[in-house]
């Protein structure tokens, strides 16, 4: 363990993809999601990343994919927003287990 | 070990307590402000340990999109879509959250185990080019088509969001 060894990397990994998947799990607005969806995206990019640093043949690939996961990311978080604020306009509360149309 | 190793060594630990830190932070806040506050703290965690993994050029980029653009894009989320009294998160029930935190424990568990048992076997032949210039010719040579997708996508999620944000506009006018 330390900063030369691959498992440490995989490890902050590991931790940032589980506590997304409990962000999004608990958290009650969508902000909230949108948070826990970049620290899973975050560690997809970290996951990347190490594996490139320590396995793989050209490390030019793996700094490609993660521009690429940055880039997805950036839509990601726009048009959620965009979808947020819309939403809020329209239903006037950030639950998102309060909005139902269909049900009324 | 020399002196300047031992100084990174601990370096290398701050950032990945940094990290978890900022994690633990965004998951745990009530206020979503904190939540996202934790979350910038992680972005500049894994900025520094993509230092350690040899690219000073991602790690730029992961201050200057992760840190810069996204964290302002939610701020301005967090501003503009909520009255005070909302921002404040419900707190989870004490039942699900014992069975929520031994589930991520065991799926950590479960991970690390993986990730120990795994003979991780590199690559035979191996390039320690990690220059910018590399990197910009890997991506508009052979990845030329995924960067021409990236930007279609990037156009697409820009007119989706003016148009999504001002149609519900329309709609809802007269309230």
């Amino acid at each position: 363990m330390g900063s030369e060894s691959l498992n440490t990397y995989l490890l902050v990994a590991v931790f940032l993809l589980v506590a997304g998947i409990y962000g999004m799990v608990q958290k009650r607005s969508f902000i909230g999601m949108l948070i826990s969806i970049e620290l899973i995206l975050n560690g997809a990019g970290l996951n990347v990343m190490a594996l490139n640093r320590f396995l793989a043949p050209d490390p030019a690939v793996g700094q490609v994919l993660t521009l690429f996961i940055m880039g997805i990311a950036a839509t990601e978080a726009a048009i959620g927003v965009s979808f947020i604020l819309a939403v809020y306009k329209k239903f006037r509360t950030i639950d998102p287990s309060r909005i139902f149309t269909m049900k009324r | 070990m020399q002196f300047y190793q031992i100084i990174s060594e601990i370096i290398f630990w701050l950032l990945v307590l940094i990290t978890m830190g900022g994690g633990f932070l965004a998951i745990g806040a009530r206020m979503l402000i904190h939540s996202l506050l934790g979350l910038s703290i992680t972005f500049l965690g894994v900025a520094g340990l993509y230092i350690y993994l040899g690219s000073l050029f991602i790690s730029l980029l992961q201050v200057l999109i992760y840190g810069g653009a996204i964290c302002i894009v939610l701020v301005f989320g967090i501003m503009v879509g909520y009255t005070p009294r909302q921002i404040v998160e419900t707190r989870i029930k004490s039942e699900n959250l014992l069975l929520a935190v031994p589930t991520c424990g065991l799926g950590v568990a479960l991970l690390y185990i993986a990730i120990r048992r795994t003979g991780w076997v590199p690559a035979a032949q191996r390039l320690a080019d990690y220059s910018i210039e590399r990197v910009g010719h890997t991506l508009l040579y052979d990845f030329c088509l995924g960067f021409e997708l990236i930007s279609l996508l990037l156009l697409v999620g820009m007119i989706g969001a003016i148009i999504v944000s001002n149609s519900q506009e329309e709609e809802s006018g007269g309230e």
